[in-house]
């Protein structure tokens, strides 16, 4: 997988000019690259198998994730992790699911489960043998969250406990992954080479470079790269390098049994997505919406962009992700002035005065 | 016009638009969502050992500037403390970064690439040219412990002018090592380290200074001690002034470095910096009160390290730091026309 | 499934069960069809669907009775394909007396057995015909199942009223029976709020008659309860109602629980059955071969099932070859006869007893997967020996080391005299053979690897056993081992470890003509006079012309939506059952938008887009002449051509033990006082008093209350049934790593549970411990102005692999469905308390307490008849014939 024509990959794909504009395989140094390919998400299909996680794993070797339940709904893999490259999220609401009449229309509620229990699944801990793995969320912020209406809240999620915020419910499932971002900041910041850009516009680590040192844990804009603790190096999806080099589709989107994962040339399913929304939204889901599609957004677009039926906090993702790097060059000039700063102060100390 | 660009003349009313926003963001603590309350960003896997650096670094700069200007000056005292300070926590330092890597037997993989997008790598190279310089000026002071004659006698003569040329080297490139680390911070997710990329630079120059001349005041006598006293003031003045408008002015981003492990340190190390200038500047009479003075300029550089590392962590750690700037981004390029 | 405009899941939770096909349900969704989703908790599936309503387990038939009663009372039936196609015009007899005006029990009741005299409920005219006589042994024999691939019998020419007016024709009667199913009742009984309800009925009557049509689908939710079979009844009256059978985008889709179980009772591992639903003869009632014979096709009789001689005859022949002649019977005398019940629950109370000395345990693991777990390992730890075949070490291998009772100190290793072998098995993608799906697909398997180490196929081990006890009796004299030895056993066998060749076994199942060695196609060549030899007569065509048809994989885009040449789907590869329905009686389609199968009057023939399930060349204008039989009695508009009288049955006059009609009766545990009759729960349903068995009490019983809430158990898409292929496998088992039980916010606020931790239920077998989910998926339901609280369970879960937990179905007991000896699994009442469960004796002790509360004596069950329900006694018992 290594590739010594994944070097200009980084200077290239920073100092790609309008976000987007250029193709980032061709940006990165490719001669004449195939096709960029990507993933299209429609969690509205989604009805939450997890066969995505499995299949990853199987095909790419990747280990356990830990045998810890969460209470998250049905999400006992908790984050995209150095140990889960595809990850189903699970949120259960007290929203209209563009059903006639409400789910639970008529059935009597009682007291709210309360903010103790969201506290608690908050609280859970996963040792997922990652480095930071699964986080534990923060109690109280949970807590806070279910008396917040209509937004997953943590454990029961969705819980309002009155009788009209109950009648109306949806469990919303959301397979997420890597978004091989066309400014992608993982690449942009590592210092070894060891991350790459593919003539198929994916980004991908090569674990005989990686040292480990951390950089792109910290310049994900989606935290979804991560370092694995018993190994060291970092490790996130492939977009199954090996499998599309040799023509055939990622694992996860193979196991997808109601095509909620689709692969393809970016373009046609862009073309694909907006077609989707268009429908989704005629039957009545106002809150359909594509995250992730626009190559003018703070990345430049993902390789792999979603179909959500809500906002992408309430799936753990950020509303407007930006790359890091974008303000770089702005950072160098302010560090300049700091060190001529430093300079003159330096030798002011030693001309001003004579004691 | 791409409205995420704002042409640089648009970002000192971005900054300003920030500060509204920060106020706008105290909202009710309860309307922001996220996923079970969990990160949307993975915190830093660096551990104690960058923030160690972040310190041992601005110190090998300080000591740097101060070793050449008591070498241009004609302070041996001040240039020998300023080198052998420079060599060991340059030292230090390499120490540290292999130390904390995922796979230390792999630094030298850092040296396969020079990438300007990726301040690590800048960082490689800058230590690269700094460490043997460094280094270099710090042998060239054994200079007059060697016999007059023999090969070593050779060495004893040709030593200074090499040390001289290194101390200038290393002295030159000291102000890079001492701010880039800001950058370091600054390029990541990290929404308290991104968005202070601003004034991070100027806290760090400030820091390492005022270690530098810590090391002054702690090895020379107070006779010798005012370019360090100088430098310490100013030092003091370029971190308070940088760290203020980090606090300040980052709105909700800022609330990290002000709450929590991180606020006690900065706190902390703000104090210091104020006890070890009045120190350095009222006690210049005493030796004893000058060496203290230095000593809490050096605690006070350590503080305010571990401090802005700490803020950075606990910013990725709340998602409400990744929801509520970005949400209230999303809503100013609404409300700009044709956003 | 891709082409209904409506799709009703109940008893099912699709999404999460059966996924891939779910696709189907997805793609209907795609192209505009409603989904609704009927389901005691919000599940996977409910999440996509359009509609989701939530049910008060075990009351399904007072939703689809109030379904029927909406179509009736409002005129919504598919008139003319109800009139043509269905015997709502026959006339029943005057003797029958409906549930509806005798408190909840048909007349015909025999107290004394707790089962029906089915003459009364005949058609008008022949009440001396049901064949059946007195049910009671029907029952023994799960005789109902022999009606999976055809109808019960009844006379071929009935009394019909046209004008369906006549107060005794079927339709009057359905009318009445379900006249008290309305909205409101749906309300009370059910906890569906009658919006809610109508709802339902009304996009499932808009969506269905000539331009639309809608598809019922349902699973183990329906099967396993106590009326199980008249669940599915009750689904059926209603897709004949509205058209809805024999057309595409219809139907009532069975989702079947396991890889191949369709393919294991069309090919049984049942005790009462044979291949092709042939009945495994009765020692009393089938002396000889003729007896048996005609005890099947019942001479004189319309339809396909008039070949069964021939059937019967290939059967035997493909048994023992050459020595099976007409002169001797074929060998009929050396077939083993049925006694009476040896159902799987039955063998299990035996062994408790000591009756049972060996057993064969192949891709199962009772000790988790069956109800009354407790009782299976008590069982399991009295036999002499044990022979286990999986992929892994499973509870069923180790129970006697790791069980719960080793916990309790009622089974002691160093004293269990059950000497367990364990035999590693090959999985599917370790061995060649065929899948039989849903649809009744065969599909044929490559192998992919070798099996590792000692891993065999199960084909390899049975055919090697028989082998070495045929050599071992070889030159045996006595005349009971002339069964073995005279077996045609003599399967080429290929590899290292001698495999027997798969497709010369799927050649014989498929049949051959014994003369000519060559490959029958389908199975109206079969002959009674031994010129033929076949395994399954439904199964042949499977290898027409010699060829493997299972094997072919003629990619979809290469043909039509029907498919039909990829795999090979029983019979005569139809894809759709009784597809002539797709046409009106004169043989045109009954609309474009459904056009399916045709007569084309030009050609003359039958004709279409998928095999016509019907006689090719035979009119819809064709009617038999008088004393016609079998299939020549079938007229050209009898599309049921299985069925005695080719008609669908809206009423069942006989076939089903307990009612010609769907009744609502409640489970045998539940906490609520049936609200439409007196009679509590099915009066015929199977109970075993056995000091290891026991029934929580109902209402009207005393005590109900110690289990006030009801429980359900199912699966989740991260597990496969017992665990056993999915506890041990690391990316499976960490994706729902614990045992858990999923409550309302309300009843974790009653019952004092928190999210996350622990809780342990109570039933009158055991006690078992799970974390706590709380979730608003469950809902309270307000049942007869009370508030009914339901739990639910995963019951994947038990004490081997990576991921362990206590097993779910050890809180069940057992009490069966009367047609099928299926076990009520999916409801139960039980008792929920935080914290841990005790361990030890102190958990005996504590079940042992609640049973004491509620007054359980140990083999004493409720009545069958709930005290004070007037019992009509039977005007006649048959000709007394199968009197016990």
């Amino acid at each position: 997988m290594a590739d010594p024509r994944s070097r200009p990959a980084a200077p290239a794909s920073s100092s790609a000019p309008a976000a987007g504009a250029a193709d980032p395989a061709t940006a990165a140094g490719w001669v004449d690259a195939p096709p960029r390919m990507g993933f299209f998400t429609d969690t509205s299909v989604c009805i939450g198998c997890k066969a995505c996680e499995v299949a990853c794993k199987e095909w790419n070797g990747v280990p356990t994730s830990g045998l810890d339940l969460l209470g998250m709904s049905y999400d006992n893999t908790g984050a995209l992790t150095a140990n889960s490259w595809r990850h189903v999220a699970f949120v259960e609401q007290p929203r209209p699911a563009g059903h006639a009449t409400g789910s639970f229309a008529g059935n009597p509620t009682g007291d709210p489960a309360g903010a103790a229990s969201a506290a608690r699944s908050a609280g859970t801990t996963n040792p997922t043998g990652t480095e930071p793995g699964v986080l534990p969320g923060q109690p109280p912020v949970a807590a806070r969250m279910t008396e917040f209406l209509g937004m997953p809240a943590a454990g029961p999620p969705g819980r309002t406990g009155s009788a009209e915020e109950r009648s109306d419910f949806r469990w919303l499932m959301m397979s997420d992954v890597c978004k091989h971002c066309t400014r992608a900041g993982c690449l942009d910041v590592c210092p070894t080479g060891a991350l790459f850009r593919t003539e198929f516009g994916t980004v991908v680590v090569q674990e005989d470079t990686c040292n480990g040192c951390g950089y792109c844990v910290s310049a994900c804009p989606y935290g979804v790269i991560d370092r694995r603790a018993d190994d060291g190096r970092v490790w996130k999806c492939t977009l199954c390098y090996d499998r599309i080099g040799a023509g055939l589709t990622p694992a996860c989107a193979q196991a997808c049994p109601t095509e909620s994962i689709q692969y393809g040339p970016l373009d046609e399913l862009r073309e694909r997505a907006a077609a989707r929304v268009a429908t989704l939204r005629e039957r009545g889901e106002p809150q359909a919406q594509l995250y992730g599609h626009d190559p003018h957004d703070g990345v430049g677009g993902d390789g792999a962009f979603f179909l959500l039926l809500d906002e992408p906090e309430v799936y753990g993702l950020p509303p407007d992700p930006q790359v890091t790097t974008r303000d770089l060059p702005a950072m160098w000039r302010r560090a300049g002035l700091a060190a001529l700063a430093m300079t003159a102060a330096a030798v002011g100390a030693f001309l001003g005065g004579r004691r | 016009m791409n409205p995420d660009r704002p042409a640089v003349g648009d970002r000192f009313r971005r900054f300003r638009a920030g500060r509204r926003a920060g106020e706008e963001l105290a909202v009710p603590p309860a309307e922001f969502t996220s996923y079970y309350g969990r990160p949307i960003l993975k915190p830093p896997v660096w551990t104690w050992e960058i923030a160690a650096y972040l310190f041992t670094g601005g110190l090998a700069a300080g000591s740097s500037l101060l070793a050449a200007g008591g070498q241009l000056s004609g302070r041996a005292g001040v240039r020998r403390a300023g080198r052998v300070a420079a060599l060991a926590a340059v030292t230090a330092s390499a120490g540290l970064l292999v130390k904390d890597l995922g796979r230390p037997e792999r630094f030298h993989h850092m040296l396969r690439v020079a990438k300007p997008t990726s301040p690590m790598s800048v960082g490689t190279w800058i230590l690269t040219a700094y460490g043997p310089a460094a280094g270099l000026a710090a042998v060239a002071e054994v200079a007059p412990l060697l016999p007059r004659r023999g090969p070593l006698g050779l060495a004893r003569r040709a030593l200074p002018p090499v040390g001289r040329a290194a101390g200038l080297t290393a002295a030159l490139v000291a102000p890079a090592l001492g701010t880039y680390t800001a950058v370091l911070l600054a390029d990541t997710a990290v929404p308290s380290w991104h968005e202070a990329y601003a004034d991070l630079p100027f806290v760090f120059a400030g820091s390492a200074l005022a270690s530098g001349a810590g090391v002054g005041l702690l090895a020379v006598p107070p006779a010798q001690a005012g370019p360090a006293r100088r430098m310490a003031v100013a030092g003091a003045g370029l971190e308070l002034f940088g760290a203020h408008r980090v606090e300040g002015r980052l709105g909700l981003l800022g609330e990290p470095y002000r709450t929590g492990r991180a606020g006690r340190l900065l706190r902390a190390g703000r104090a210091l910096t104020v006890a070890g200038v009045a120190g350095a500047v009222l006690g210049r009479r005493s030796r004893l009160v000058s060496a203290v003075s230095g000593v809490a300029l050096l605690a006070a550089s350590v503080a305010t390290r571990f401090g802005v590392f700490h803020a950075g962590v606990a910013s990725a750690r709340d998602p409400k730091y990744t929801v509520l700037p970005q949400r209230a981004r999303l809503d100013r390029r609404a409300a700009e026309p044709g956003g | 499934m891709a082409n209904a405009d409506v799709i009703v899941i109940q008893g099912s939770n699709m999404a999460e069960a059966h996924p891939v096909g779910f696709q189907w349900v997805m793609e209907a969704k795609r192209r505009g069809a409603k989904v609704f989703h009927v389901d005691p908790r919000f599940t996977r599936t409910s999440a996509v669907a359009d509609a989701y309503l939530p049910i008060r387990a075990g009351t399904d038939i007072a939703l689809l009775g109030a379904v029927v009663n909406h179509i009736l009372s409002n005129e919504l039936d598919f008139r003319e394909y109800v009139l043509a196609y269905t015997n709502a015009a026959t006339i029943v007899s005057d003797d029958f007396v409906d549930a509806e005006d005798a408190d909840g029990i048909f007349s015909g009741f025999d107290p004394a057995t707790a089962s029906y005299v089915q003459d009364s409920w005949q058609y008008a005219g022949h009440e001396r015909d049901s064949g059946s006589g007195h049910t009671g042994e029907e029952r023994e024999t799960a005789a109902g199942l022999r009606h999976e691939s055809h109808g019960a019998p009844v006379a071929r020419q009935v009394r019909r009223d046209e004008t369906l007016q006549h107060p005794r024709c079927v339709y009057q009667i359905l009318k009445r029976h379900f006249a008290r199913y309305t909205p409101e009742m749906v309300e009370r009984v059910c906890g569906v709020p009658r919006e809610k309800f109508l709802e339902l009925a009304r996009a499932w009557t808009e969506n269905s008659g000539r331009e639309r049509t809608g598809c019922l689908i349902y699973s183990v939710g329906w099967t396993q309860h106590t009326v199980g079979v008249q669940y599915i009844r009750t689904g059926a009256i209603i897709q004949l109602l509205l058209g809805n059978v024999g057309r595409p985008g219809g139907g009532v889709m069975a989702l079947r629980g396991h890889a191949s179980i369709q393919g294991s009772t069309d090919i049984p591992t049942l005790f009462n059955l044979l291949p092709g639903y042939l009945p495994m003869p009765h020692h009393a009632r089938h002396p000889d071969f003729d007896a048996w014979v005609d005890s099947i096709r019942h001479p004189s009789q319309k339809g396909f099932w008039g070949g069964a001689r021939a059937y019967a005859a290939s059967l035997l022949k493909a048994y023992w070859g050459d020595a099976a002649t007409p002169e001797n019977d074929f060998c009929y005398g050396r077939l083993p006869r049925l006694t009476g019940d040896h159902g799987t629950y039955q063998q299990v109370l035996n062994m408790i007893d000591g009756k049972v000395k060996g057993y064969f345990l192949l891709g199962q693991n009772p000790a988790v997967g069956s109800a009354h777990g407790r009782a299976q390992r008590l069982g399991m730890a009295n036999l002499d020996w044990l022979v286990v075949r999986d992929l892994f070490m499973i509870e069923s291998a180790t129970f006697w080391q790791r069980g719960p009772e080793v916990a309790t100190g009622e089974i002691v290793p160093e004293q269990c005299a059950t000497e367990v072998f364990f035999l590693p098995a090959a999985s599917h993608v370790e061995k060649e053979g065929t899948f039989t799906q849903t649809q009744r697909l065969l599909q044929w398997r490559e192998k992919a690897v070798d099996p590792p180490g000692d891993a065999r196929s199960e084909l390899w081990f049975f055919y090697h056993l028989g082998r070495r006890i045929r050599e071992k009796l070889a030159g045996s004299t006595l005349p009971r081992d002339r069964a073995l030895l005279d077996l045609t056993w003599n399967y080429p066998t290929h590899g290292r470890h001698a495999e027997p060749d798969a497709e010369a076994v799927l050649r014989e199942i498929n049949g051959y003509d014994t003369t000519s060695g060559r490959p029958l196609s389908a199975f109206t060549e079969a002959r009674d006079d031994g010129t033929t030899a076949i395994g399954c007569w439904i199964y042949t065509g499977v290898y027409a012309d010699g060829v493997n048809q299972a094997a072919r994989r003629r990619p979809g885009h290469e043909q039509d939506w029907v498919a039909a040449e990829w795999g090979w789907a029983w019979p005569a590869n139809r894809r759709l059952l009784y597809n002539r329905a797709s046409a009106d009686p004169q043989g045109h389609p009954w609309s474009e938008r459904k056009r399916y199968v045709w007569w084309d009057a030009d050609a003359g023939r039958w004709t279409g887009r998928d095999v016509p399930d019907f006689e090719v060349t035979k009119p819809p204008s064709y009617r038999p002449p008088e004393g016609a039989t079998g299939p020549a009695a079938l007229a050209g508009d009898d599309p049921f051509i299985m069925q005695s009288d080719g008609k669908g049955w809206l009423y069942a006059p006989s076939g089903v033990l307990d009612g010609p009609l769907p009744t609502h009766y409640e489970p045998a545990e539940s906490p609520v006082r049936n609200p439409l009759y007196g009679q509590q729960a099915n009066p015929t349903r199977k109970m075993y008093s056995h000091p290891v068995n026991s029934t929580n009490p109902s209402p009207p019983q005393q005590h109900d209350q110690v289990f006030p809430y009801v429980f359900t158990v199912s699966r989740l898409t991260e597990h496969h049934t017992a665990g056993g292929m999915s506890r041990t496998v690391a990316p499976l088992a960490e994706l729902q790593p614990e045992m858990f039980v999923e409550v309302s916010p309300e009843l974790a606020a009653l019952a004092g549970l928190t999210h996350l931790g622990w809780a342990h239920l109570i039933s009158a077998r055991a006690a078992i411990e799970a974390r706590v989910l709380v979730t608003d998926r469950l809902v309270p339901l307000s049942v007869d102005g009370r508030v009914i609280h339901q739990l639910w369970l995963p019951y994947h879960f038990g004490f081997e692999g990576l991921v362990t937990g206590d097993s779910a179905n050890d809180l069940l007991g057992i009490t069966l469905d009367p047609n099928v000896l299926i076990q009520e699994s999916k409801i139960g009442t039980c008792d929920v308390r935080p914290g841990r469960r005790p361990t030890g004796t102190a958990l005996r002790e504590l079940v042992q307490d609640y049973r004491s509360r509620a007054g359980i004596v140990p083999g004493v069950l409720p009545p069958a008849v709930t005290p004070g329900v007037p019992v009509d006694p039977p005007r006649s018992t048959g000709d007394g014939e199968g009197n016990p």
